[in-house]
C-alpha cells in the first residue's frame, strides 16, 4: 500500500465519518464542527490530486470564512439542542426505499466497472494557479462575471432584508 | 543503518526539522514573556521580574513549571468537546503557521535527502499560510462557546467578529506583493527581492508601503494584541474567551498568542522586508562579520556586567552566558565557512526580533480601541485602502508593462 493511498483512506474516512455526523449531532455547533471536519478533508482529497490552489482556497473559502458566519450566527443566536421527532411517514416510506434503491444503483455501477478506473488528470493543466486565472479570466470571463453579480445581487437583497421598515 | 536512514531519511529528516523548531520555538516563547514584562516595565519605570535567577532570567521556567502543576479544574455545565478542543485547535493551528516559512536560502543534502532551510517548501506557501489562519477563529470561538460563561462568550464574540473583519484587509494588503513577484512562493518572493543586489532598495516596503501598514495592522487584529486585544479586554470581560481556563490549558493559548506573533513577524520580514537579504548592497563585503562584530562586544558587556552582580549565583551564570555569546562570535571570525551558512538566518532573525519589540512596545504605549471604533476602522478605513493599493499596484505594472 503507497503512502498515498493510506492517506487517501484516512482522509474519504474523516469525511464520511464527518458528514455522517454532521446529520446525527443533536446540538447546531457540533454540526457545524463536523461540517468543518467535512471541509478539510475535501481539502486534503484535491491537495491528494495536485490541485494545490483549489484546496488551499477550498479551506480559506469554505472552511474559513463561510463556517466561521456559519459558527458565528450560531453563537450568537445561543441556540440549544434541537428535540428528536418521530420521522415523517414521507420520509418513512418514501425516504428509506429511495436511500437503499440509489445505494444499490452506486453499489451495481461499481461491480459493473471494469478494469482500473481511468486517473485524475493531474497533468498540470488546471493545477497551477497561473493557468487556473488564464482561463477564468479570457475564455470564461463572462460566466465568471454572471457568478460574481448573482453574488453582488444576494448581498443586495440581504441589505434589503436586513433594513430596518421606516 | 546508513541504508535504512536514506531509505526513509523523506520521513526522518522532517521530523527531525519539526522536533528543532518546536523546541527552539517553546523556548523562544517563554523569553518573549520575560522581554515583554521586561520591557513593559521599564517602558513604566519598574524592575519587571528579578527574583528568580539573576535579572529574572529563570522567571518563565518557574511559570512553566507552574503552569503544569497547577490544577486543571473543568467548570459545571460547559460543553465538554468544544472546551477541551479549543486549546488544542489554537496551539495546532498556531505552530502549524510555522512549517511553510522559509529561513534561509540554503538547500542541504543529508542521507541523500534535499532539504531546505524551513520544515516545507510548499509553492502556494503564502495560500497555506492564509489558509490556517482562516481556521485560526475556531479555536477562538469554540473556547468562547464551549465555556458556558457569558464573559467568555462575549469575547468569542468579539473575536470572530474582528478576526472575520480583520483578515479580508490582511489577505487583500499582500496581493500588491503578489503582483511584484507574481508568485504564491515565500522563498520566490524573498529571491524576487534580491535580484537587483542593491540590498535594502529593492525591498518591497518602498513600492508597498501602503500595503504594509494595512498588513501590519490587521495582522496585530489577527493576532489579538493591544491595541486590539479587545476579545481579553480585562477592564470589561475578566479575561474574555480564556476566562474559564486554568493550568495548561491556559497556558497553551498563551503559548499559540506568542507562537502566531513570531509567525505574523516572520512573513511581514519575507513579504516586505526582504527575508533573510542583508540590508547592505551586495559590493559591501565587510557586513559579511557583522554577527560577529554585535556578538563579541554583546557578549564582553554581559561577561563585566555580571562580575559586578549582586548575588553568587547571578556572579557565576551572567559571565557564563558572556563567554558563550563571545566565543561564538569569535568561531564565526574564524570559520568563515560557517560564517556564510549564517548570514541568511542572521538577518532573518533580527528583523523577526525587531517585530516582536514593536509588538511589545505597542503593548506598553497604546490605549485600547473602542469596540465601534475597531470595527469602522476595518471596515471603513482599512478595506477600502487595501483595495485602491491593489488597484494602483496593477495599474503600475500595467502602465510599466506596455512602455
Amino acid at each position: 500500500m503507497t503512502p498515498s493511498i493510506l492517506i487517501f483512506f484516512v482522509l474519504a474516512a474523516l469525511a464520511v465519518i464527518g458528514a455522517v455526523s454532521l446529520i446525527l449531532q443533536r446540538h447546531p455547533i457540533h454540526s457545524a464542527l463536523s461540517l468543518i471536519v467535512v471541509m478539510v478533508a475535501l481539502a486534503g482529497l484535491y491537495l491528494l490530486l495536485g490541485a494545490e490552489f483549489v484546496a488551499a482556497v477550498q479551506i480559506i473559502v469554505y472552511g474559513g470564512a463561510i463556517m466561521v458566519l456559519f459558527i458565528f450566527v450560531i453563537m450568537l443566536l445561543n441556540d440549544g439542542e434541537e428535540e428528536r421527532t418521530n420521522f415523517s411517514k414521507l420520509a418513512t416510506f418514501g425516504g428509506i426505499p429511495l436511500a437503499v434503491a440509489i445505494a444499490g444503483l452506486i453499489a451495481a455501477a461499481i461491480a459493473h466497472s471494469t478494469g482500473d478506473l481511468p486517473a485524475a488528470t493531474a497533468n498540470g493543466s488546471l493545477t497551477s494557479s497561473k493557468t487556473l486565472s488564464m482561463l477564468i479570466f479570457t475564455d470564461f470571463v463572462y460566466p465568471f462575471e454572471l457568478t460574481s453579480f448573482l453574488i453582488l445581487i444576494a448581498i443586495l437583497g440581504a441589505i434589503v432584508l436586513a433594513q430596518r421598515e421606516n | 543503518m546508513n541504508e535504512f536512514l536514506s531509505q526513509y531519511a523523506y520521513l526522518i529528516v522532517p521530523i527531525i526539522k519539526i522536533a528543532i523548531l518546536v523546541l527552539v520555538v517553546l523556548t523562544v516563547d517563554a523569553y518573549l514573556t520575560w522581554l515583554e514584562r521586561k520591557v513593559i516595565a521599564h517602558i513604566q519605570a519598574r524592575w519587571g521580574p528579578h527574583r528568580v535567577g539573576p535579572h529574572g532570567l529563570l522567571q518563565p521556567l518557574a511559570d512553566g513549571l507552574k503552569f503544569i502543576f497547577k490544577e486543571d479544574p473543568m467548570p459545571a455545565n460547559v460543553d465538554k468537546v468544544a472546551y477541551v478542543l479549543a486549546p488544542f485547535i489554537t496551539f495546532l493551528l498556531a505552530f502549524t503557521s510555522l512549517a511553510v516559512i522559509p529561513f534561509g536560502p540554503q538547500t542541504f543534502t543529508i542521507w541523500g535527502y534535499q532539504t531546505t532551510v524551513g520544515i516545507a517548501d510548499v509553492n502556494i506557501s503564502l495560500l497555506v499560510l492564509f489558509a490556517i489562519t482562516a481556521l485560526g477563529v475556531y479555536g477562538i470561538a469554540l473556547a468562547g462557546w464551549g465555556s458556558n460563561s457569558k464573559y467568555s462568550l462575549l469575547g468569542g464574540l468579539r473575536s470572530s467578529a474582528q478576526m472575520i473583519s480583520y483578515e479580508l484587509s490582511l489577505t487583500l494588503s499582500v496581493v500588491g506583493v503578489l503582483l511584484i513577484a507574481s508568485d504564491f512562493s515565500l522563498r520566490k518572493i524573498v529571491e524576487q527581492q534580491g535580484t537587483s543586489g542593491n540590498g535594502l532598495l529593492s525591498w518591497n516596503i518602498f513600492p508597498q508601503i501602503i500595503g504594509f501598514t494595512c498588513f501590519f495592522i490587521s495582522a496585530i487584529a489577527e493576532t489579538n494584541r493591544v491595541p486590539f486585544d479587545l476579545p481579553e479586554a480585562e477592564s470589561e470581560l475578566v479575561a474574555g474567551f480564556h476566562t474559564e481556563y486554568a493550568s495548561m490549558k491556559f497556558a497553551m493559548f498563551f503559548i499559540a498568542e506568542y507562537t502566531s506573533m513570531i509567525a505574523v513577524s516572520c512573513l511581514a520580514t519575507i513579504l516586505f522586508f526582504g527575508g533573510w537579504l542583508s540590508p547592505f548592497p551586495a559590493s559591501w563585503t565587510f557586513t559579511f562579520y557583522l554577527p560577529s562584530v554585535i556578538l563579541i562586544p554583546f557578549g564582553l558587556w554581559v561577561i563585566f556586567d555580571g562580575i559586578r552582580y549582586e548575588n553568587i549565583f547571578g556572579r557565576i551564570l551572567l559571565p557564563g552566558i558572556g563567554t558563550i555569546l563571545t566565543l561564538l562570535g569569535a568561531a564565526l571570525l574564524l570559520f568563515p565557512q560557517v560564517n556564510g551558512i549564517v548570514q541568511g538566518p542572521f538577518w532573518f532573525f533580527a528583523k523577526v526580533f525587531i517585530f516582536l519589540f514593536v509588538y511589545i512596545w505597542m503593548r506598553g504605549t497604546l490605549p485600547r480601541f473602542r469596540y465601534d471604533q475597531l470595527m469602522s476602522f476595518g471596515w471603513k478605513f482599512l478595506l477600502p485602502v487595501s483595495i485602491a493599493n491593489v488597484i494602483l499596484t496593477s495599474a503600475v505594472i500595467l502602465w510599466r508593462t506596455r512602455q
